[in-house]
This record gives structure tokens, sequence and C-alpha cells, in this order.
């Protein structure tokens, strides 16, 4: 802290913004991530004073995005900073992906100063208006005592209840003007916590009694395990009760891949019979999930024949798209240590049976299966380095075909070894997420992958890697094609690909010009070594796999169809005798 | 289908905005809403009358109770279904009239038990408390007197629940008892006929 510093009693009087980074670094934040500006420039100035290292990013949108990687490694709150105006503005696009996957994050933003709010001066963005919709909460602080207790406050709405990003703007004369710095005083008042979320105990026996009585049972396991740190908890349900576990995008990590009750991921690329054995449950427990449209299909005809149990922080999530037959909100965690004594045990052979009879003809169109005629899929590619990496990398992927290829393919045994926009399906999520989740957990391998559309959106922040000396992997899935636009557009527009076929750099050498070593691959045959130089370089490393240009994702339930109607895969499989329900 | 809902909101900047923004993004209209001073210090109250759209389902109040309650400055919200409770309305009603014409708009005032409140030489002004029947009455009755209506000012609904009464009183006045479970969240909004109706 600033030698300068006078000391009122026991509390120093510093600046607002000595105060910002005094009260980040008093609630125990190391890292942030940030873009200097007019507006925030008291507060860079008076951050070297501070233990708080700060990664410049290249744009704010990749701030964002890295506070949001590194939250969901770490389970801890994610920050991030900008200037006001553009730079405010630039985040916006970070805050919305962290609002739709509910991440913990706490945005700060400079503002013009106080006394010329609302004038249109230089810089001026009404963020805290523009960001309303995509935040928990927002603060507009103008005075250097409400700082304090503003981040504070911030800090806790992000990361109680059901998480969320926050944002608190000041203006820069509060950064400028001094307040006495009390951070026991700026203490918010203690989480109240919903009053709708008291789970009652004959809710409690009505959903033990389904869950006894059931005789086909599934749990959708979502993110909110992961969020509540329920791992034992719901393993403890599917494992005494012998439920198969079917996780949602964002739930992949929160129940381990390789256990055998494991079904593998549901919804609109889920495997055929994971989606069937959902239709045909009789008893759905879901799990910290929100019954989303890229999961339910349609409302109407999603799993018409069983009751369900839905365990949710967020009673507004509650009857939303699936009606609830038992609700239990509250944290999925204490629920589940709640209900878990009233089931004592049970035989659920018959049922697994069934489905594992179901996946028998699904697995010779899976695509590991066919033969190598010397093209690159992007399959392969997924499943190898799950292999060669033994599923122990975190990854942080974009969106498109790839980010479903690691979702089918790469199998998450770990919790939070998954970064991936899900909600809101945010292209150019993967490189800033994945330097955000390299901060989170230095000592684990990441590897991002994204694909060579989405990976242009953000690639200026190679240089943030380099200057940061960070080492990571990327792997780019380059198909030379905005991949799943182009998929929809052969399944559901005649093949009209209309600004879909995607010129890119040379990956490689665009590498080379920020000093990170790199290679392209083109067979399989050349995937291992090329996997093993990359994690075995000292220093970042860039793979652009050449992928086959229109493979599909399969199997694919169109948008707003029944789970049942499903695009699968052509068999095209030489060895395998036709189906004759094509 | 209408809603009403009473919220107890932090009296500070932009917290009205927050709650209205929350019903656009529900595409939710809303009918009416009034706030002011609450008997807590600090605190406003609102009452906030809704309409769901067709396609809502039997759940939606239920969700924006709960996203009501998610927003940080809300601290309360009621949801007043068909539990017994008042419900207000004051408006100000500016009519065309001289004194040649005055007399029988006085006899119509008297029979709604509205009030007088300005009298210019060519206009008065009329207050009126009630139930929304009521004041959609007396505009009524005015315009078919052929008496120009030149200004109308409607405060909106302001509820509030009654207090405990026995089960007999409940059902004269047609509501259900407040301390009965309530009943799965499909509630219509009960016309408030006790007492105050013409
Ligand atoms: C910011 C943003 N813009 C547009 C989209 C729509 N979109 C979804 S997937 C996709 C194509 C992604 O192509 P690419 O990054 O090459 O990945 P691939 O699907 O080929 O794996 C697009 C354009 C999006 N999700 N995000």
């Amino acid at each position: 802290m600033s030698k300068k510093t006078q000391t009122t009693g026991t509390h120093p009087t510093l600046t607002g913004a000595e105060i910002i980074w005094a009260t980040l670094a008093a609630e125990g934040i190391t890292t942030v991530f940030g873009y200097p500006g007019g507006a925030i420039l008291p507060a860079y100035d008076a951050l070297r004073k501070f233990p708080i290292h700060h990664v410049l990013v290249r744009h704010e949108q990749g701030a964002a995005h890295m506070a949001d990687g590194y939250a969901r490694a770490s389970g801890k709150v994610g920050v991030a900073i900008a200037t006001s105006g553009p730079g405010a503005t630039n985040l916006v696009t970070g805050i919305a992906t962290a609002m739709m996957d509910s991440i913990p994050m706490v945005c700060i933003t400079g503002q013009v100063p106080s006394r010329v709010l609302g004038t249109d001066a230089f810089q001026e963005v009404d963020i805290t208006g523009v960001t309303l919709p995509i935040t928990k909460h927002n603060f507009l602080v103008n005075c250097a005592q409400d700082i304090a207790p503003a981040i504070r406050h911030a800090l806790q709405i992000a990361q109680s209840g059901r998480p969320g990003p926050v944002l608190v703007d000041i203006t820069k004369d509060a950064q400028q003007n001094s307040a006495i710095f009390d951070f026991e005083a700026a203490k918010p008042q203690a989480y109240d916590p919903h009053p709708m979320l008291s789970v009652m105990d004959t809710h409690l026996r009505e959903a033990a009694d389904l869950i006894r009585n059931a005789k086909r049972p599934v749990i959708l396991a979502g993110h909110g395990i992961q969020q509540s740190n329920a791992y034992e908890q719901v393993r403890t349900l599917a494992e005494r009760m012998q439920i198969p576990v079917a996780p949602t995008l964002l739930g992949l990590g929160s129940f381990p891949a390789s256990h055998p009750l494991n079904l593998g991921m549901m919804g609109m690329h889920g495997e055929s019979w994971v989606n069937h054995a959902i239709q045909e449950a009789d008893l759905l427990i879901a799990c910290g999930m929100r019954f989303d449209d890229r999961v339910i299909g349609t409302p109407s005809t999603y799993s018409p024949n069983s009751k369900k149990i839905h365990i949710e922080v967020d009673p507004a999530e509650i009857n939303k798209n699936i009606k609830a037959d038992v609700a239990l909100v509250g944290d999925l965690r204490q629920v589940l240590e709640q209900l878990l004594p009233l089931l004592p045990g049970r035989d659920g052979s018959a049922w697994l049976k069934t489905i594992a009879e179901s996946k028998g003809e699904s697995a010779v169109r899976d695509i590991r299966n066919l033969p190598d005629d010397g093209h690159l899929y992007a399959a392969h590619v997924m499943h190898d380095l799950w292999h060669i990496t033994e599923g122990k990398a975190v990854i942080a992927t974009d969106v498109g075909q790839h980010q479903m290829w690691e979702a089918q393919y790469y199998h998450h045994d770990y919790p939070n070894s998954l970064i991936t926009s899900g909600g809101s399906g945010t292209m150019g999520f993967a490189l800033p997420a994945g330097i955000g989740a390299k901060f989170a957990c230095p000592e684990k391998e990441v590897w991002i992958i994204a694909g060579d559309g989405g990976f242009q959106m953000t690639a200026c922040e190679l240089a943030t890697i380099v200057q940061e000396k960070i080492k990571i992997n990327i792997a780019i899935i380059n198909n030379g094609y905005l991949g799943m636009v182009r998929q929809w557009q052969e399944f559901f527009y005649e093949r009209n690909y209309e600004s879909t076929p995607l010129v890119s750099p040379d990956f490689v050498k665009l590498a080379d010009a920020h000093g990170i070593a790199g290679a392209a691959v083109r067979t399989r045959g050349d995937l291992a070594d090329a996997v093993a130089a990359a994690r075995n370089h000292n220093g970042p490393y860039l793979l652009n796999f050449m992928v086959e240009q229109e493979d599909s994702v399969y199997p694919m339930i169109p948008a707003g169809k029944a789970l049942h109607e499903m695009i699968r895969r052509p068999n095209n499989n030489p060895l395998v005798e036709k189906p004759t329900d094509e | 289908m209408l809603h009403t809902f009473v919220a107890y909101v932090e009296d500070k900047p932009g917290v009205l905005t927050r709650v209205a923004s929350l019903f656009r993004r529900l595409n939710i209209n809303i009918i009416s809403l009034t706030v002011g001073h609450s008997e807590r210090p600090g605190i406003s109250r609102m009452t906030i009358v809704s309409e769901t759209p067709a396609h809502a389902n039997e759940h939606t109040a239920n969700r924006i109770r709960a996203s009501l309650h998610k927003l940080e400055n809300v601290l309360d919200v009621d949801e007043i279904g068909k539990a017994p409770s008042v419900t207000r309305e004051l408006a100000l009603i500016k009519v065309a009239a001289t004194a040649a014409t005055r007399s029988h708009i006085f006899e119509l005032v008297e029979v709604f038990r509205a009030r007088i409140v300005d009298l210019a030489p060519d206009s008065l002004m009329i207050e009126i408390t009630g139930v929304e029947s009521k004041i959609e009455g007396l505009i009524q009755v005015l315009n078919e007197t052929g008496d120009r209506v030149l200004e109308i000012c409607r405060s909106g609904k302001m509820t509030m629940r009654r207090g405990k009464h026995s089960s007999g009183v409940l059902r004269a006045m047609g509501a259900s008892d407040p301390d009965a479970p309530k009943p799965n969240l499909t509630h219509e909004i009960v016309n408030d006929n006790f007492a105050d109706n013409i």
C-alpha cells in the first residue's frame, strides 16, 4: 500500500483507485484481466502497489471471456477491468455469455466524472443501462467511500444463489477522491437466501417415493452439480439407486464419463440411446439443469410418460420449460443431502439392461468404427487427444461442430475440465477462456480447441499468451467452412452454402508471427506425433488440423423437433449391414 | 390473464427501470403500476398489475414473482391471487361545465361518492376513489350525459391484503381463506365487490 497514505484510527485513507485494488486484494483476488483507458486510468495508476496480477488483453471481450474461463476452471469469481464507453461495450458479449451460463464474474469499468454524467461526455456510455438485462445486478458508483461496499457486494452477488456476472461502474472522480478504507465496515449484509428456497419435508418424501418406485429413472446432470459441489451426492444417488445419468453439455465432467452408469450427453447432438432413454423414462431427476431447448427439443413431446423431479437453486426456472411434478428448490448439494437418507437402495438392472441393448446398433454408426479412408476426421482428433492426454486436460472449446465433437469424443471424468459457452454459444470464446483457465490452474495441461471461424474472432489474444509467457496448446479444427452453419445449410437449406466457405490465414504462420510454434496436421497417422510435439514443447503451441471439410455432427435432432426425430449418420460403413429402418 | 403483484423495493435510483425491464424482457404488459413510500423507511411499495399473454401457461405468475425476487433491489414480493384483498384506484377527472350545466354533475358525484375538488368558470374537477369498475362507471355516465371529459388522470391500482377474518366473513366476501394453503398458482383477479361498490 502507498507510503503516502494517512491513517485514521486503524483505517487508512486511500484514493478510490487504491480502494478498488485494496478491496479486491483483501477479498482474495489475485488475477484480473483488463485493458486501460482514460476513465479507468487512476485505477491503473494505483495498480502497482497491490499484489494483483493484471493480464493485459488485446480486446475487452477477451478480458470478459478470460475472467469467465478463470471462474469456470477454478470455481472462484473472475474479474475483468475496462475503461468507459467502447471499453465497457466491448465487454458486453462476454458478460452475456457468463450470464447465460451462470458464471460468477465481476466487471469493473471506469466511467466519466460524475459531474458530466448524462452529458454525452467523451467516451460516455450508460453501461449500467446497457448491461441491466445481462447482469445479475450492477452498480454505478460516484463517490470514493461507496467503492469498497459496492465491490464487496458485487462479489457476494456474483457467487451467491445462482451465480452470475455483476458490473461495477466507477466514475473517474470517485477513483481520484479519497475515503477511509474500512474493509470490515464495507461488508455486505449476510446473503439472504430466497424465501422460496426452503425444501419442504413433504416434497422430499414425495421425491423419495417417486425415486423408490420408478422403473425407468434417469438422472439429468446439469451445470449446477459443479456449481454447488454436489459430485459426491449425485454419484451416491446414482450408485445407490442404480440410476443411469445423462449430462447436459455444461454438465459434462460433473459425473465421470467413464462411470458405467454414465449414458453420455443428452440433447440435440446426444447419442440416440441417451435421448431414447429419456423419452422412455418414467422418472427424470433433473439436478441443476434448466431444460434448455437444446436439450428438450419440443416441450410437448419431451419425455411424455415421465414424472419430473426438478432440483434447482433458481425458483424462476421451475415450470419454465417443463412442468415439474416435484420441485425441490434449493442448493443442489444440500437438497441431495436431505434426500439421500430417504433412499435405501433399489435394483435397477432391468432398465440398465434395456438401455444397454439399445446401444448396439448406434455403435456401428460411430465414426470411430469407420475404416480409415485417409481423411482426417475431427472426431478422430478429439478421440485421440482424449486418449493421449488420458482425459486429464482442461479443454476450452469454441462454438460449432468441433464443440459437439469434443463433447462426444473427449470423455470428461473431472469437474471443471470442460470450459465451453453453452447457453450463449459465443464464437471467439475458446482462446480467451482457455487463457483464463490456465491462470486458474497453471499446473494443468490446457488445450484450446476452436474452429477456423471462431478462432479468428479473438485470435488477437495470441499475443496475450506470448506476453504472459504461458504454456497452452491450441488445436484449430480447420474445415474451411463455418462448419455448423454449413451443416444446417446442408440439412435444412438444400446445401445452399451461402457465406459459409471461409478463407483463413495460414494459422501456423500466424502463430509464428507471434513467436508461437506450430504445425499443420493432415492425416490421422501424423496426429499422435504432432500432439506429442505440442505437449513437449516448452511454450505455447498451435496445431492446425486440416480435417474433412464437409463432415457433419451426428446424430442431430433438428431444432424444435422431438427427441426421436433425429438425423443419424448415413450408414456407409461397408462392413456393416444396412439397417432397414432408414 | 391479469396478475397483481405487490413488491417492496429499495427506494434507489434505477429500481423502477429494473422492475419495468424485467416485465419487458418477459414480454409481459404492465397494465398499471403504482409506487410510493411504504411503512418501512427507505423502502417503497409497488402494486403491479400485469397481463400475461395468451400463450402463457398457468405457471407464469409464479415465474414472474420468482424473477422479481431475483432482482437485487426487490426485498419482498407477494402475488395477490384469490386472496381477500382491497384494491383501489384514484382518478381525477376534469369535465367541461358552466354554471348552467353543473348541477346534474353534482348529483352524479353524490351518487358515486366522489368529490368536486376544483371549480372553474368553464370546468370542474372530480376526485373519485374506488375499484376500477366504479371509476369506469362514472366516466361512462359522464359521456352518456353529454358532458365533455377534458382530462383524466388515474393513479393505477393499489392493492393490500385484508386482515384476518372469520371464515363466515370470508364467504360473504366471496373470497378464500388466506391461511389455506395456496392453490397451485392459477389465480384470476376477483372483482372486489365488498363494501364499496355502487
Ligand atoms: C459470435 C457468433 N456469431 C455467429 C454464431 C453462429 N454460428 C454458430 S456455429 C458457427 C460456425 C462456426 O464455425 P467454425 O468456428 O469454423 O467452427 P466449426 O463449426 O467449423 O467447428 C456460427 C457462425 C455464433 N455462434 N456466435
